[in-house]
């Protein structure tokens, strides 16, 4: 298994080297992870749930929460995560890597119009103010193809769907024009059409901005729609990786044989042969 | 509502339902308009039935009211032919004998205070069937059949994983012997190898206890796996329902076509 030799040639995207998540009491979340992400590469990390997937996120980003402790080295875009001040993190979040959370609810603000929470990083960005500010903004809705975008940016979160409230969360992240999108079960909390809408128009967004993606999830099946290379992480470690035609067609590790196996045989059911 | 007519191979004579619905609707006081609407179905012995559909499609709301949870604002709800009357105490300790239920999250539908035991006892000592000496045997036996080790009677739920979790809910649900198993999405919180074990143990118990399952999920592949029957909701209605090969093998509304082609597959 190669997992993240050393390679020639300019420095990735995203570097992760033996990266280990570590709480107060000395349990071991994240297990020795090493794996890079190239400019518009678009990699998958699967796990079922406590395989510390979302953690590695997390650490990506030096959001960590309290009690967990991150050691190995992070370089994104250049910076190293792992261990900086709050300060330079500040700086890196939205313009070297932006985030889609599972749950938009929690992810936005409740009291503050959806508009509003994308003007933030827009203008930070931009420097656009006033009426400009706001036909950014409107801009960004139109991109991730709300309808309404004006209403929608009057709006406050409670009063949108989830899948448009996914969409919003989608335009945030994509306001700073980030060099990596980390999507963490973006559409997991989705129905499954509004699911296969969002994951076309994910698709279709960071294919036209070549952005590298992070994809996270635990389904084997939309990870493989949305990703080339993909990473199967067990117990905070990486037990396979490779492209993701590879792992789902010949997985090598047990665990991912049976994970493959456990999808095919719940997917294999819809293969009914009709009566007529 | 089938959907195209078409010769039926054999003839054969449904058996009487266990429960129906006939021309349901639900409005919530002070909306506007019904979240269902113009529901006909029936449960029959041996033929499990899918209720299918997206969020706000009503699902849920109609396994509650086929549970007697919630009352429709029209039509009839069916037990064994009879009108399910609330104040009934006889008829309702007949149904809650005779249809149990599972609910989606194995976190919130087990008390967190009780042991295992007591939590899975409790369908015997509130039908009055059990002491707590006579059922301990039963909830021993319901417990093992779940595939859950013996001393997980004496611990309590946060010592168990989700899928444990909700072994021991489906250990509760069986436990009286019940003829119709309600459950909400049962399988949509666990996962996919979890999932597939879980879905291979309600298949086990259908065929052995011969056990009606009336599923909700959004999960098409979970519903194909174990039901007979399917009814696909939309805003409260229903579009279609027939024998599942039917309808999701040529399925003949728009909608249910757009659900299948949502379900993301693996690449061959």
């Amino acid at each position: 298994m190669t997992l993240a030799d050393p390679l020639p040639g300019p420095a990735p995207l995203l570097g992760v080297r033996g990266l280990t998540v570590r709480t107060d009491d000395g349990r071991t979340l994240v297990d020795d992870l090493s794996f890079t992400v190239d400019s518009g590469e678009r990699l998958g990390l699967i796990g079922e749930s406590g395989s510390g997937k979302s953690l590695t996120t997390l650490a990506v980003l030096g959001l960590l929460p309290d009690g967990m402790t991150a050691t190995g080295s992070v370089e994104l875009a250049g910076t190293q995560v792992v261990g900086a001040p709050e300060k330079r993190l500040t700086a890196v979040r939205g313009r070297d890597a932006a985030v889609v959370f599972q749950e938009p609810l929690t992810a936005l603000d409740p009291l503050t119009r959806l508009g509003r929470q994308i003007a933030g990083p827009l203008a930070r960005r931009t420097g656009l103010k006033g009426r400009d500010l706001r036909a950014a903004v409107t801009e960004a809705l139109v991109r991730v193809r709300l309808p309404e975008p004006d209403r929608i940016a009057r709006a406050f979160p409670h009063e949108v769907s989830g899948g448009q409230r996914q969409r919003v969360a989608l335009a945030m992240a994509l306001a700073c024009e980030p060099a990596l999108l980390i999507a963490d079960e973006p559409t997991t909390a989705l129905d499954v059409s509004v699911q296969a809408e969002m994951l076309d128009l994910l698709d279709s967004l960071v294919r036209e901005r070549e952005m590298a993606v992070l994809f996270v999830s635990h389904d084997l099946a939309v990870v493989a729609g949305v990703t080339d290379r993909v990473l199967v992480m067990k117990d905070g470690r990486a037990v396979e990786e490779g492209p993701v035609l590879d792992v789902v067609t010949a997985p090598r590790a047990e665990y991912t044989r049976a994970l493959v196996a456990g999808a095919r045989k719940l997917e294999s059911a819809l293969d009914l042969r009709s009566p007529r | 509502m089938t959907s195209v007519p078409e010769p039926t191979p054999v003839p054969v004579p449904s058996p009487a339902p266990v429960l129906e619905l006939a021309d349901v609707a639900v409005r919530y006081r002070g909306a506007a308009d019904d979240v269902v609407q113009g529901v006909s179905l029936a449960v029959e012995p041996g033929r499990s039935l899918a209720l299918v559909g997206e969020s706000g499609a009503g699902k849920t709301t109609l396994l509650r009211i086929l549970l007697g949870l919630a009352r429709p604002t029209a039509g009839t709800v069916r037990f064994d032919g009879e009108p399910l009357a609330p104040r009934d105490r006889r008829q309702a300790r007949r149904f809650r004998r005779g249809v149990q239920c599972v609910f989606q999250d194995p976190y919130s539908s087990l008390d967190p205070r009780r042991r295992v035991a007591a939590i899975v006892a409790e369908p015997l000592r509130s039908l009055g069937l059990d002491s707590r000496a006579s059922a301990a045997p039963k909830v021993a036996a319901a417990l093992e059949r779940v595939g859950l080790p013996a001393d997980a009677a004496a611990r309590y739920p946060h010592e168990f994983s989700g899928g444990q979790r909700q072994r021991v809910a489906i250990a509760r649900a069986i436990v009286c012997d019940p003829r119709v198993l309600l459950a909400d999405e049962p399988v949509s919180a666990l996962d996919v190898t979890t999932r597939v074990k879980v879905v291979d143990l309600l298949a086990e118990l259908k065929e052995e206890r011969r056990l009606t399952l009336v599923m909700v999920s959004h999960d098409l592949s979970v519903v194909a796996s174990l039901c007979e029957r399917t009814a696909v909701l939309e805003r409260g209605r229903l579009v279609e329902q027939g024998d599942t090969a039917q309808v999701l093998g040529a399925p003949a509304h728009p909608y249910t076509r757009r659900l299948l082609d949502s379900v993301p597959r693996l690449p061959a």
